[in-house]
């Protein structure tokens, strides 16, 4: 399929350049290290080469806080670059941050291009789009959570390992079964449990994080994540803590190491740790989707709805002239060229952003030959998002994150019940966001 | 007067005043002016808000508790570094083989930055794939998890503080020890006084314009230096509050991942004022009662 996004705008560019002119250098900002940060260079340099008129100029700066810290500094003293790599939880301060960023239907209407938004799919691009429903920022790495789990752990337990478990009561009674078998210390851990166990929790049983829409309608949002369906699970985890069933590994993705070296039987973590734990795991591991709560799941017929993205998305930042605004519309196109979108697919593990690279995978039979790699994708089109299950728009929301771990831990650590947990989440997270809406007068 | 001239000794003095104002005044200054702005981390829109961020800083329990732990830190890495290396150096100063063996091997630690010297200790007790928790849990049945448990969070923190900071007192408190005449040992030995007897009443009342001096050393480090050790061993966690959020840890996350800038400078300068009180306080009391030999 041909990507139709920009190719009119970009035909008329590319007639304009004239290989005599110096190329125009477009700053990109990034915060992704190691295996990530050679896919952002690559992606670059094919741009580079395809045509003469831009060249995008990658630059590592240490971290995705590191590198919005180091954006907002270059803010302050005008040298800010064109475009930066900016993490789902600073979508609403950048939102907000007006004048300081060009929204991507701005851009495209800046050099009167059409922008033709039904080749994305709608759970990555929903996450990124204003109330109207226009695009903000170019998703770029996107993922779902997943559930990882031991194959052959599965087999010693006595468990079909092609039919992971899909309900939590299930998942319960298989964790009882691994735990007794295989000497294996653990049944499940957990990488990143403030989006795993709280955000998508809520939108997979299609329950609201926050009030308004979880943030898209309105500053004036409250938390709302002391919800019979929360403490249920918060005080369930609580328990598979206790009896050993489940090991805390620490915040972020700690927990990798703990399920890759055969530890723990199940692990519950980022799609796009993919690669990470298929270089490291020596055992058969199989991609389930995440399990959910019969009793409480409101999605169409009683059962799960669709998972929100974490990663990041790519902004293009206020403050520079015309042309380079034509240059980042056109390596913003190349981005969602359904080649480049499947060869960054299946290079990462993170989500294809239109439907053309999808299929375009499928054609090429990769899921075939990695299956449960579709997992993450087919999650998140599970069906078509609501307003719980669409995204977060909350400011503070890195701040309001940390409170959530903060009492997760103090629950999993005895220091607090699961009552005195939920209200305090909900308590100082509303403190937070009360403190971003006076911020933005 | 040495100097005739009027203007050589300003001249002298410039570098060290210029460094002054360079490094320390001016950021003084501006953390003291953010402290009273609030604003957006863009800086698109700023207001001054007088004492609105010390008033919020105030009112936040989680301030007061990151205070109090940085204390009670500071306090303990302090105190068991002082006395593990004054131990140490009091048994080395003692050896005869192999003396200078023992030196380097002591001094060592030292030399390693603090980040590295917090994923050594991080290494040792992750819990689950760590030596030290499979050690603690074969032979005393204990499942260590300073991911969760604050005490043993804390514990980890301090130990590894300590560990680094006990190489550079026991390079003072060695030059101390050998400072101290023999003759004054000898001269107590033959009246009758014991090793215990000897330490106390000679080496101690000697040793102490070194201890006092390592003493406020070991405070400000504590305070200040060990957010490596923090950064990497807990990144303030476990918990809420924070179990080991030390000032210095906080004032770096609430500038740098929450981007509240004016928080963070009302914080700095209460770190500020604590230091200069702490420092004052330390010079005009326990100064009457250092003996300087």
């Amino acid at each position: 399929m041909k990507n139709r996004l920009l190719a009119l705008a970009c035909a008329g560019v590319l007639a304009l350049a004239t290989p005599a002119k110096a190329a125009t250098e477009i700053q990109w900002w990034h915060g992704l290290a190691g295996a990530l940060g050679d896919w952002i260079d690559d992606l670059a340099k094919g741009f580079n080469t395809s045509q003469a008129e831009y060249r995008v100029v990658p630059t590592f700066k240490g971290g995705y806080a590191e590198s919005i810290t180091a954006a907002i500094a270059g803010f302050r003293t005008k040298t800010q670059p064109h475009i930066l790599l900016v993490p789902t939880y600073a979508t609403a301060q950048f939102m907000a941050a007006k004048g300081a960023t060009v929204p991507v239907h701005e851009l495209v209407s800046r050099i009167g291009a059409k922008f033709d938004e039904s080749i994305y799919l709608k759970g990555v691009v929903g996450y990124y789009a204003d109330p109207q429903g226009r695009m903000l920022s170019l998703p770029f790495n996107s993922s779902t959570p997943v559930m990882y789990y031991n194959k052959d752990a599965f087999v010693a337990a006595g468990l079909d390992p092609e039919n992971p478990p899909r309900t939590w009561p299930e998942f319960e009674a298989a964790s009882r079964k691994l735990a007794a078998v295989g000497g294996s210390r653990c049944a499940f851990t957990l990488s990143w449990q403030e989006w795993i166990f709280l955000e998508n929790l809520s939108a997979w049983h299609n329950w609201p994080v926050a009030t308004k829409a979880n943030g898209y309608g309105g500053l004036d949002t409250e938390l709302k994540l002391s919800e019979p369906l929360h403490l249920h699970h918060l005080a369930w985890s609580k328990r598979m803590l206790d009896q050993g069933l489940f090991k805390y590994a620490g915040r972020g993705n700690n927990a990798q190491a703990l399920f890759t070296s055969g530890q723990c039987a199940v692990m519950f973590n980022s799609s796009a740790g993919y690669a990470g734990v298929k270089k490291e795991a020596a055992f058969r591991f199989g991609i389930g989707m995440l399990p959910y709560w019969p009793e409480f799941a409101r999605g169409p017929n009683g059962g799960p709805q669709n998972t929100i993205i974490g990663g990041a998305s790519l902004w293009a930042l206020a403050g520079h002239d015309p042309a380079a605004y034509k240059g980042i519309a056109a390596f913003f196109t190349y981005l969602s060229n359904a080649e480049v979108q499947a060869a960054s697919h299946q290079r990462t593990g993170y989500l294809p952003i239109t439907s053309a690279a999808y299929e375009l995978t499928k054609a090429q039979g990769f899921y075939e030959k990695n299956p449960g790699t579709d997992t993450s994708i087919r999650q998140l089109d599970l069906h078509p998002p609501t307003e719980n299950s669409r995204g977060i728009r909350l400011g503070n929301y890195l701040q309001i994150q940390n409170v959530w771990n903060e009492e997760m831990e103090a629950l999993w650590g005895g220091s607090k019940t699961v009552e005195q947990a939920a209200a305090a989440i909900v308590q100082r997270g509303n403190v937070l966001l009360r403190q971003f809406q006076s911020d933005q007068r | 007067m040495v100097f005739r001239d009027r203007f050589v000794p300003y001249l002298l003095l410039a570098p060290q005043v210029v460094v002054t104002i360079v490094f320390f005044l001016w950021p003084a200054g501006q953390a003291i002016y953010q402290s009273v702005l609030r604003e957006d981390a863009f800086g698109l829109s700023r207001r001054f808000v007088w004492f609105e961020n010390f008033d919020r800083l105030f009112a936040d329990p989680a301030f007061w508790h990151s205070l109090g732990i940085s204390i009670l830190f500071a306090a303990a890495v302090a105190t068991l570094a002082l006395g593990a290396s004054l131990m140490l150096a009091n048994a080395a100063n003692h050896v005869i083989r192999g003396r200078s063996w023992y030196r380097i091997l002591l001094i060592w630690p030292y030399a390693i930055a603090p980040a590295i010297a917090g994923i050594l200790w991080l290494f040792l007790f992750a819990p689950v794939v760590g030596i030290v928790p499979y050690i603690l849990h074969q032979h005393f049945g204990w499942d260590w998890n300073h991911r969760l448990d604050r005490t043993e969070a804390m514990a980890l923190v301090i130990l590894a503080a300590t560990w680094k900071l006990i190489s550079y007192n026991f390079i003072f408190f060695l030059a101390g020890l050998q400072a101290i005449p023999r003759s004054l040992l000898e001269a107590a030995a033959i009246d009758g006084a014991g090793p215990a007897r000897q330490f106390w009443a000679i080496i101690m009342p000697l040793l102490s314009p070194t201890t006092f001096f390592l003493l406020v050393v070991n405070g400000i480090y504590a305070f200040f230096d060990t957010f490596g050790i923090i950064h990497a061993v807990t990144a303030g966690g476990p918990g809420s509050p924070g179990a080991t959020s030390i000032l210095v840890y906080k004032v770096y996350r609430d500038a740098f991942l929450t981007l509240d800038l004016g928080a963070s400078a009302a914080q700095s300068v209460v770190l500020m004022a604590i230091v200069v009180v702490l420092t004052v306080i330390q010079f005009r009391s326990v100064e009457k009662r250092v003996h300087y030999a």
